[in-house]
């Protein structure tokens, strides 16, 4: 028996040799585009959807960016979040509750069937029933005959032809026009309702892009989407199609765009963040998001209601060293808070009056906190619930640190293995501690912000927070009949929100992401999501 | 052998029920509420809730839920994950994926393993072997992450030679690097198995008989020395292929394999259910199945353990 001694050597030192380098090698240059191809297939990063795919049960990004991209709403946003008609020829209203919604006409499903008003009344119909339990079915909460007691048809929606059709509200709402591009409004074709467990599997509809043919969904791997030729709206493709590929783990997919294996990705792994900007240059994006993050505490914890919980919100929004946290913790991937929205919303300002609580001073957070130990002296541990599992302990004990440097009291964070177990106790009031909360916005409108969570009994409102002068305001804003003195009331209610603090705001999100060398044209939305229709290839 | 064979199967039906009701149970008891997760950071109405609860039977008391699973399972319905996909097709989707993983991290670690156990027995305290107990030792040590984020960056990325991540349908050229990745610390447990076994077996009377009869090594080696050798061999890689099978959480995440350990993982986040259940149900019988062939294969090395009744 005779065996080449040599290359098992050869083998047992290559190995060693490749596992014990550290990767320090800068990232490789591919090779540059010469022309773009109109029929190249861009691929990027997503999740598998966590539901079927229809429009009004979709609430997170990995089917949102789906549905996003194969149906055509009303309208669409543009990159600054600006709605424009897509499907919609007008929507006008004189008094901001009954609104006349006209569509173009002639317009197609991917199946041949028509699109008319009946599409859009019946998707939204079938999205509000109770008994149909979809998770988006809150957006329809403001149309008449809206339930959460009892199956009830939206008596507010009427069909006058086939391409119109009135929508009235319950009270004046300035912004719903804008809300109209969120994909919950999207239309269904009649099919759909025969059964929407099969069109869930394989949707059809009416957008820029369609399912390929045969599986074009592979679960957990990938979806394939390609043109759809009959959209001509302007979110027309300048490429062939589009491939999610779905992955578990942000490192892996930033691991494929490094590799070049993978397009566009609009979410970095943690790890990268330090590397990210030398790994890719100016193939970086690093670009502030409609995601704004805060710690709600609610009055109910002792210490923190009236005049004291004043002074001590204050005083620990003064305690935390923002800009330090975003730029040791988050490499400068987060942006300081200076409202209660995010600076790519139309009407957003960093010269609120009162916005100084949100910059640290941490004289005036001592005083600030000794005058509520004035009215009743301060025991026990501030604490911020947190779940675990979203990667949130770093910027939570380094928030916490600073609090206990700066007052010099006892601050920890309280992690929960889960999501699912944080937001159960949050849901359920049983929570003794501050938590994380944190938002997205559904559409780019200031209210979205400050309506779902801060108006009195509003459905995300996890601090029961309540002030009638805020909650006027809100009112005022939404039914004025132009958007920028709306803009003022909210900004007015944001004045009101910084003296009260139910949430401590702390920062915006960043959309942080990259694109491969052969693609161009890259930009990405004011939802983060890039706009995939743009890019070319080649 | 029949009747031993069945003597077995019978006793993997209580461990079938028993390790069902339990995995059940832990995911009941697990805190938090799956529903009110499913809508993010927003708080859903209570009515929504209370609707979807129904609809995946979360409303009923455990032993309802239990018994409805149950049942389900005996007319081969394993129930629906949230996106409304039956179990059992995602069963039939990702098992093959980390089948084919397992086997060829399995391939090349009984392959190369052996080989290099051998090899560095046979050359006790050579160079050959003390190098290759100096790799084994660094790779018991690094942790697999190490070793699977180094191979993805260096032959991935570097040098362009892998495929980063695993294709759609993971065709088995995109498998070579995760497997072997995978295959890497068993290589070296095998290597220090094989070679404390080949050298105690050289020693043994057997060995200088046979090459005093005149046997070349070209027969010593194989026959007489390795097939000896192999027992706690074979018994590593019996459980090795159990492990492998049921999943390499990290390592499937890491190269995006769409097999069991990512998909279970996925699950046991957001608390679904009868996903959750089916995996490890699933898993327990192939970890059952996979020991009864062990213990028939032992006897094939050795008659002195062969089974009578």
């Amino acid at each position: 028996m005779k065996i080449n001694r040599l290359g098992i050597t050869a083998i047992v030192l290559a190995a060693v040799g490749a596992l014990t380098l550290s990767g320090c090698a800068g990232g490789g240059a591919g090779t540059p585009a010469a022309s773009s191809d109109a029929s190249a297939i861009i691929t990027t990063n997503g999740s598998e959807p966590q539901n079927p795919l229809i429009p009004t049960n979709t609430n997170e990004t990995g089917g949102g960016k789906i549905i996003d991209a194969i149906f055509a709403g009303l309208v669409y946003y543009d990159a600054k979040g600006a709605p424009v008609n897509d499907v919609a020829d007008s929507i006008k209203s004189d008094d901001n509750t009954t609104y006349t919604i006209k569509i173009k006409s002639g317009l197609k499903f991917t199946n041949d069937e028509p699109v008319t008003s009946s599409s859009f009344v019946d998707a939204w119909q079938y999205g509000a029933l109770l008994s149909n339990a979809q998770l988006s079915s809150y957006f329809f909460e403001d149309i008449e005959g809206f339930s959460y007691d009892e199956d009830s048809p939206l008596t507010g929606l009427k069909v006058v032809d086939d391409t119109t059709f009135t929508v009235t509200l319950t009270s004046a709402l300035s912004d719903f026009p804008l809300r109209l591009g969120y994909s919950a409004f999207s239309p269904l074709p009649a099919s759909a309702f025969t059964d929407m467990a099969a069109f869930g599997e394989n949707p059809v509809g009416n957008g820029p892009y369609m399912l390929g043919s045969g599986t074009a969904w592979k679960h957990n791997e990938k979806i394939s989407l390609v043109v759809n030729p009959a959209y001509d709206g302007g979110r027309k493709p300048a490429n062939g199609g589009l491939t999610i590929i779905f992955y578990a783990n942000q490192g892996a997919a930033y691991s494929d765009l490094l590799a070049n294996n993978l397009d566009v990705l609009d979410a970095l792994p943690d790890s990268a963040y330090g590397t990210y900007e030398k790994d890719l240059g100016d193939r970086a994006v690093n670009q502030p998001a409609a995601i704004f993050q805060s710690f709600t505490i609610p009055a109910r914890l002792a210490h923190f209601d009236g005049e004291e919980g004043k002074l001590r919100r204050a005083a620990l929004s003064m305690a935390i060293n923002r800009d330090e946290i975003t730029k040791i913790i988050f490499s400068g991937t987060r942006t300081p808070a200076s409202d209660f929205t995010s600076p790519v919303i139309d009407g957003w300002t960093d010269k609120l009056k009162g916005a100084d609580v949100l910059k640290f001073d941490a004289t005036k957070a001592k005083k600030l906190w000794a005058e509520a130990d004035a009215i009743s002296p301060w025991t026990g541990t501030f604490q911020i619930a947190y779940n675990a599992d979203g990667g949130h302990q770093g910027w939570v004990d380094a928030t916490m640190n600073s609090i206990k440097n700066t007052l010099g009291i006892d601050a920890v964070g309280a992690p929960y293995p889960t999501f699912k177990e944080a937001r159960t106790l949050i849901t359920n009031r049983t929570i003794e501690t501050a938590f994380r909360t944190g938002w997205q916005a559904d559409y780019p409108g200031l209210f979205n912000f400050l309506g779902p969570i801060y108006a009195t009994n509003a459905g995300s409102n996890d601090g029961d927070y309540s002030n009638p002068k805020f909650d006027a305001l809100l009112k005022k804003g939404s039914s004025e009949t132009d958007l920028d003195s709306a803009n003022k009331d909210f900004q007015a209610a944001q004045e009101i929100l910084l003296q009260d603090l139910p949430a401590i705001p702390l920062w915006y999100s960043n959309v942080t992401g990259g694109y491969g060398t052969s693609v161009q044209n890259v930009n990405f939305g004011w939802n983060s999501v890039p706009i995939y229709n743009e890019i070319t290839k080649g | 052998m029949t009747g031993y064979i069945f003597r077995r199967i019978l006793q993997a039906i209580p461990v079938f029920l028993g390790t069902t009701f339990l995995i059940y149970f832990m995911v009941f008891a697990m805190p938090g509420d799956p529903i009110v997760a499913l809508f993010g950071d927003k708080t859903p109405n209570p009515a929504v809730v209370a609707q979807l609860r129904a609809q995946y039977h979360l409303d009923q008391p455990f032993f309802v839920q239990y018994l409805i699973y149950l049942g389900g399972i005996f007319r081969g319905d394993f129930g629906l994950s949230f996106s409304g996909e039956p179990v059992t097709s995602i069963l039939a989707r990702t098992f093959p994926v980390t089948a084919r993983l397992a086997i060829l991290a399995l391939l090349f670690e009984t392959f190369f393993g052996i080989l290099v156990g051998l090899i560095s027995g046979l050359r006790k305290g050579k160079l050959f072997d003390a190098s290759s107990l100096a790799v084994s030792l660094i790779l018991i040590s690094l942790p697999i992450f190490v070793i699977a984020f180094v191979g993805q960056y260096v032959f991935g990325v570097w040098l362009g030679w892998a495929r980063t991540t695993v294709g759609s349908g993971a065709p088995l050229q995109d498998l070579v690097l995760p497997a072997l990745v995978l295959a890497s610390v068993s290589f070296a447990q095998i290597v220090r198995l094989t070679r404390a076994s080949v050298i105690e077996t050289s020693g043994l009377d057997f060995v200088r008989t046979a090459y005093s009869k005149g046997l070349s090594s070209r027969r010593v080696i194989p026959v007489h020395i390795l097939r000896n050798s192999l027992i706690p061999v074979v018994t590593y890689l019996a459980t090795d292929f159990g492990v492998l099978l049921v999943g390499a959480t990290i390592t499937e995440g890491i190269f995006n394999v769409p097999g069991v350990g990512n998909t279970l993982y996925q699950a046991i986040i957001r608390g679904e259910g009868p996903t959750v259940v089916s995996f490890v149900t699933v898993m327990v019988l192939i970890y059952l199945v996979v020991n009864i062939l062990v213990d028939l294969f032992y006897g094939l090395l050795d008659p002195r353990i062969r089974y009578v009744k």
